[in-house]
C-alpha cells in the first residue's frame, strides 16, 4: 500500500465547527426580505377526477397573496428519466386527476404560515372519486382500475436480465429451493424536511434555496417545467439536513414555491411538515419477490431465477432505476453461472416509491441472503463456507453487466468467520446471522440525459498558497466536502487546512450529478484529483525551471515541499514557488479543471464495494421481541479516504437498515399511511443501538481516486438479511416478510411448535 | 388573543419582546431573535432537534409556549461556545465525528450538556440522548463523544 500524508487521517469534518456552533444555515433557516410563506393543499382521495377548484374564498382571506393550481402551470409532465418521455408522468400540481393521498392540487402564499394554512381550508375542490387499487398484485390484474392512460394493467416499467443457460443449470442442480418474500416500504425521515425558498426577480431570473442532493438536477428540472432557460435558474444548497435518496427529484416545495414567486415577484418559502414528509414525499419501494435457486450438493451455485413485482405508487420517479438495480444486486456478490431476472414495476394508488439508500439492493440482499442460509441449512453446510465457495473475486466478469476489478470479499468472510468463532457458545435464544453484500460506486446510466461530464471540479491557487476548490458534489451529511478536500490536498501535496471548498451553488460550481448511488467519492473524487494533478503540473513546471535537475528526475509535492522524488531533501517550499509562478504567469492565479465520465465500464458502475456483516441478536420466545447485541462488519471500500466518515456511514447505515429489518413500517389503509409521525413510526433510538465494530479490508481499486470506492450506501444492504438469519439461528424460524416484528416472530414460533 | 410582553434572557442577553401568546419558544428563538441554530424536526416533541436549556434543564422548545418561559434563562447552541473557545462537548463532537448532516446536532449538544451537568459521571450515557433522533450517525459516535467528556478527557478551556 502506498503511504499518504493526508488521506486516511482522522481530520475534523470541514463543516464541523459551523455545525456544532449552530451557525450552519440550512434552507430551513433562510429568511429573505419581503419573504412570504407557502402551504400546499393535498388530495385526501387516493384516486379521483378533479372536476373544479374554486379558490375565490381563499384569495379573499386577508394576508393571502396568491393561490395557484394546475391551471397556472404550463401543464407539463416531468420526471427524472428524461430520455424516456413516457416515464415523465408527474405534473406535481395535477390538473385533472389525483392518484394518491397527498398529491398536491393547489398552493397558497401568504404573509405567514398560519394564514396560508387557514387559506387551504377555504379552497373548494370538487372531486369525482374513482375506485382505487393499492397492491401491485391486484393492480396488474385485468379489469383493475387504471391510473395512467398509457399503462395497460398498470405496468409502468419492466426489466429483464439474463445470462448463462438457466434451464440447463436447474437440470444439473442436486437441490432446488424456491421462496416468496415481501419487502416492506420505509420512510427516509431526513431531519430537515423538504423545503425551498424561491425568489423570482424582474430580470427573469429564479433563485431557489433548497435542501437537495443534486442542485444540478433541480436546476434543470425546474427550468424545464417552468419554461425558463436552464441558466436563468440558480439553485443554492449549502447545507442539506439529510437526503438518503429522497432529495434529488423535483419536489412539491421547490415547484410550488417557484410558481408562487414567479406570480408575485416576491420570495416564497415552503417547508413541508413532518406529516407531509411521511405521506407526500417518496419512499422505499415495497417488493414482492419470487426467488428460485439451484445448487450442487456441495453448495456450488448453478442457476438462479428471480421475479419481482414492485409497488410503484402513483408515478415513475426513480423507481425504474430501483427496478434494474434490485435485479442486478439479487445476484450479488456471488458467481452465478446462470441467472434470469424479470421485474415489473406496477402503478398503484399509493404515494410514489423511489430511491432510498441502497436503491433496491437491500430488498434483493434480504431475499438472497435469507435463502442462502436456508439452502446451507438443508445441505448441512456452514453459512460462511457456502458464501466463500461462491464469492465474487477480483477480475470476475458478470456476463454482459459488469467487470469486478478490486474485490476483498473472501478476506471479509475470513474476518467475520474469526469474529464469530471468538464469540464461543452463545446463550439460549441468541443467534448470529450473516449477510454478504456489494454495491456500486456511482451509476453509469444517463437516463437524465445530461450533456455534461458526470463530475467536474475547478481549482484556483492563490498567492498565499490557499487553494479554492469548486465542486458540484452535494454534501448532505455523508461528508463529501471533507472527502473532496482530502483528495485535493493529497494530490496537490498541501495541508488539509489549505483547501477552501466551494459547493452547493449552481452559479459558481461546475456540474456534478449529485449525491446518489454512492457516486461522489469515485466520480467527483476523480474529477478533483484530475484538477489537482493539472494544477500541480503547472507549479512543477516553474519548480523544475528553478531547481534545474537532470532531465531524468521527476518532481513531486508532499507536505508543501516541492522536491526531486529521488532526492527528497533537494527542493523548494510550495508557498514560495506558488508566489513566483503567479508572478511568472503575468499575475494570473493557477487554474485547472478536472472531470470524470465513465466510459466502457459495463452497464452499472465502474467499481464495486464488498462486505460481510454479522448480527448477533436475542429473540424473546414469550414476546417475540428482538434485541440487537452486536453488529460487526468487515468492509472493503478500497482505500479509505476519510476514516471518521467511513465509520460514521457504517454505523448510520446499521441504524437505518436495522430499522428496515425489524421496526420501521408504513402500514396503509386504502392508500392512507396510518403512522405519519415520529411517535408511531418506530425508528431506532440510541438505547436500541447494538455495539458496532468495523474491520476494514484494504484493497486498491484502479478506477477510484487513490484506489477508493463507495463506502456509504452499500452498508444499508446486509443488515435486514443478517438480522433475519440471526433470528433463524436463534429460534429456528425464517421470516420472509419484512419488517420482522414481534407478532410475526410469535406466529412463526407457534407454527413451528405445531409442526 | 392580545399580544403580551415577554422577558427572556437568552445566552446571557436580556430581551423584552411583544408576542402573541400562542407562539412557541422555538418560534421566538428562531423567528424573533434569529437564533436559527435551534432546529425543528417534527413540532410534536418527538425528535429533540429543538432542545434548549430552560433555567438549566433540557426542554423541547416546540413543546413550550414562549409565555411559559417568561422571566427564564434560556441557553441555545449559540450560547455554548465563548468566541472560538468551544465547550468540552463541542470539541469531543468534532474529534469523534459525532454528527453528519448536523440538523439534530444542536439538540444533541443541549441534551448532552444538561445530562452531564446533572450527573458528570453517568452510568448509562444512552439515557442522555434517548429523546433525540439522529437519522445519520446511528448514535454510537455521539455516545463515544459524550463518554469521552464524562471520563474527563476534555477539560474546560481557560477563559
Amino acid at each position: 500500500m502506498k503511504k499518504y500524508s493526508v488521506i486516511n487521517t482522522p481530520v475534523h469534518n470541514i463543516d464541523g465547527i459551523a455545525k456544532i456552533t449552530g451557525r450552519a444555515k440550512y434552507t430551513f433557516d433562510i429568511t429573505l426580505p419581503r419573504m412570504l410563506h407557502g402551504k400546499i393543499l393535498r388530495s385526501f382521495y387516493p384516486h379521483a377526477e378533479i372536476l373544479d377548484i374554486d379558490t375565490t374564498k381563499a384569495e379573499r382571506l386577508s394576508g393571502v397573496k396568491a393561490v395557484v393550481t394546475g391551471k397556472d402551470t404550463l401543464g407539463l409532465k416531468q420526471g427524472i428519466w428524461r430520455r424516456f418521455k413516457e416515464l415523465c408522468d408527474e405534473e406535481i400540481l395535477t390538473r385533472d386527476k389525483v392518484r394518491y393521498i397527498g398529491e398536491p392540487v393547489a398552493a397558497v402564499a401568504a404573509v405567514d404560515e398560519d394564514t396560508a394554512e387557514e387559506a387551504l381550508d377555504l379552497i373548494e375542490v370538487e372531486y369525482k372519486p374513482l375506485p382505487g387499487v393499492f397492491e401491485p398484485l391486484e393492480a396488474i390484474k385485468e379489469g383493475a382500475p387504471q391510473l395512467h392512460d398509457q399503462a395497460e394493467r398498470n405496468i409502468n416499467v419492466t426489466r429483464h436480465i439474463e445470462w448463462g443457460d438457466v434451464d440447463e443449470g436447474f437440470k444439473k442442480a442436486d437441490y432446488i429451493r424456491e421462496d416468496w418474500f415481501r419487502c416492506s416500504s420505509q420512510a427516509h425521515v431526513c431531519m430537515e424536511t423538504h423545503c425551498a425558498v424561491a425568489d423570482y426577480t424582474p430580470e427573469g431570473r429564479l433563485t431557489v434555496y433548497t435542501s437537495t442532493q443534486s442542485h444540478y438536477y433541480i436546476k434543470v428540472l425546474l427550468a424545464e417545467i417552468l419554461g425558463l432557460r436552464e441558466n436563468d435558474v440558480r439553485v443554492i444548497s449549502r447545507y442539506t439536513g439529510g437526503g438518503f435518496g429522497s432529495k434529488f427529484e423535483l419536489d412539491s416545495a421547490q415547484f410550488c414555491s417557484s410558481l408562487l414567486s414567479m406570480k408575485l415577484y416576491q420570495p416564497v418559502k415552503i417547508v413541508l411538515t413532518r406529516e407531509e414528509e411521511f405521506t407526500a414525499t417518496k419512499r422505499r419501494t415495497p417488493m414482492f419477490y419470487y426467488v428460485r435457486s439451484g445448487v450442487k450438493k456441495d453448495g456450488t451455485f448453478l442457476a438462479k431465477e428471480a421475479r419481482v413485482f414492485t409497488e410503484g405508487g402513483a408515478y415513475t420517479a426513480m423507481g425504474a432505476t430501483a427496478l434494474y438495480l434490485t435485479g442486478f444486486f439479487q445476484s450479488f456478490p456471488y458467481v452465478w453461472p446462470s441467472y434470469r431476472y424479470d421485474g415489473y414495476r406496477v402503478y398503484t394508488n399509493t404515494a410514489p416509491t423511489s430511491a432510498m439508500r441502497g436503491f433496491g439492493a437491500p430488498q434483493a440482499t434480504f431475499c438472497a441472503e435469507t435463502q442462502i442460509d436456508l439452502i446451507a441449512d438443508e445441505l448441512g453446510i456452514d453459512p460462511i463456507e457456502i458464501r466463500r465457495k461462491n464469492a465474487m473475486y477480483p477480475g470476475y466478469e458478470v456476463p454482459g453487466q459488469a467487470t469486478i476489478q478490486s474485490c476483498g470479499l473472501s478476506q471479509c468472510l475470513d474476518k467475520i468467520d474469526e469474529w464469530i468463532k471468538s464469540r464461543g457458545k452463545l446463550p439460549a435464544n441468541r443467534g448470529i446471522g450473516i449477510a454478504a453484500y456489494g454495491f456500486m460506486s456511482g451509476g453509469i446510466f444517463n437516463w437524465f440525459d445530461t450533456p455534461y461530464a458526470f463530475s467536474s471540479a475547478i481549482i484556483q491557487i492563490n498567492i498565499d498558497g490557499k487553494v479554492d476548490l469548486y465542486v458540484g458534489s452535494q454534501d448532505m451529511g455523508q461528508g463529501s466536502n471533507t472527502t473532496m478536500a482530502l483528495i485535493c490536498a493529497e494530490e496537490l501535496g498541501v495541508k488539509f487546512e489549505d483547501i477552501r471548498l466551494h459547493m452547493g451553488d449552481t452559479e459558481n460550481c461546475p456540474v456534478d450529478l449529485g449525491a446518489w448511488g454512492s457516486r461522489e467519492t469515485l466520480m467527483q473524487g476523480n474529477a478533483v484529483k484530475m484538477a489537482a494533478s493539472k494544477a500541480k503540473q503547472q507549479i512543477l513546471e516553474f519548480a523544475t525551471a528553478k531547481l534545474a535537475p537532470n532531465i531524468v528526475y521527476d518532481l513531486d509535492i508532499k507536505d508543501s515541499w516541492i522536491h526531486l522524488i529521488a532526492r527528497p531533501e533537494r527542493g523548494l517550499s510550495y508557498y514560495d514557488v506558488v508566489k513566483e509562478a503567479i508572478r511568472g504567469k503575468d499575475g494570473q492565479p493557477i487554474i485547472a479543471r478536472g472531470h470524470y465520465t465513465p466510459h466502457r465500464k459495463g452497464m452499472i458502475s465502474p467499481a464495486y464495494s464488498f462486505g460481510v456483516q454479522a448480527v448477533e441478536a436475542d429473540v424473546d420466545p414469550d414476546t417475540g421481541k428482538i434485541t440487537l447485541k452486536n453488529c460487526v462488519t468487515a468492509h472493503d471500500c478500497g482505500q479509505v479516504i476519510n476514516p471518521l466518515g467511513v465509520q460514521g456511514q457504517l454505523e448510520g447505515a446499521i441504524a437505518m437498515a436495522a430499522g428496515y429489518g425489524f421496526t420501521e413500517d408504513l402500514p396503509m389503509d386504502e392508500g392512507k399511511i396510518l403512522n405519519p409521525n415520529l411517535v408511531d413510526y418506530m425508528l431506532l433510538r440510541a438505547t436500541e443501538m447494538p455495539e458496532t465494530k468495523v474491520m476494514e479490508v484494504e484493497t486498491y481499486e484502479p478506477e477510484g481516486p487513490f484506489g477508493a470506492k463507495e463506502a456509504g450506501e452499500g452498508l444499508t444492504n446486509p443488515t435486514a438479511g443478517a438480522l433475519g438469519n440471526a433470528v433463524f439461528h436463534a429460534a429456528g424460524i425464517s421470516i420472509k416478510n419484512l419488517p420482522i416484528m414481534p407478532e410475526k416472530v410469535l406466529n412463526a414460533l407457534k407454527e413451528k411448535k405445531r409442526k | 388573543m392580545e399580544k403580551k410582553i415577554l422577558h427572556l434572557t437568552v445566552n446571557g442577553e436580556p430581551h423584552e419582546l411583544y408576542i402573541h401568546p400562542k407562539k412557541l419558544l422555538v418560534e421566538i428563538l428562531r423567528d424573533e431573535l434569529g437564533l436559527t441554530g435551534t432546529k425543528r424536526g417534527c413540532n410534536t416533541g418527538a425528535c429533540g432537534a429543538c432542545t434548549v436549556l430552560l433555567d438549566g434543564a433540557a426542554v423541547k422548545s416546540c413543546s413550550v409556549l414562549a409565555v411559559q418561559a417568561d422571566g427564564a434563562e434560556v441557553t441555545t447552541v449559540e450560547g455554548l461556545a465563548d468566541g472560538a473557545r468551544l465547550t468540552p462537548l463541542q470539541r469531543s463532537f468534532l474529534d469523534h465525528g459525532a454528527f453528519q448532516c448536523g440538523f439534530c446536532t444542536s439538540g444533541m449538544l443541549m441534551s448532552a450538556t444538561a445530562f452531564l451537568r446533572e450527573d458528570p459521571a453517568p452510568k448509562d450515557i444512552k439515557e442522555g440522548i434517548q429523546g433525540n433522533i439522529c437519522r445519520c450517525t446511528g448514535y454510537n459516535s455521539i455516545l463515544r463523544a459524550i463518554k469521552a467528556v464524562a471520563e474527563g478527557k476534555y477539560k474546560e478551556e481557560g477563559r
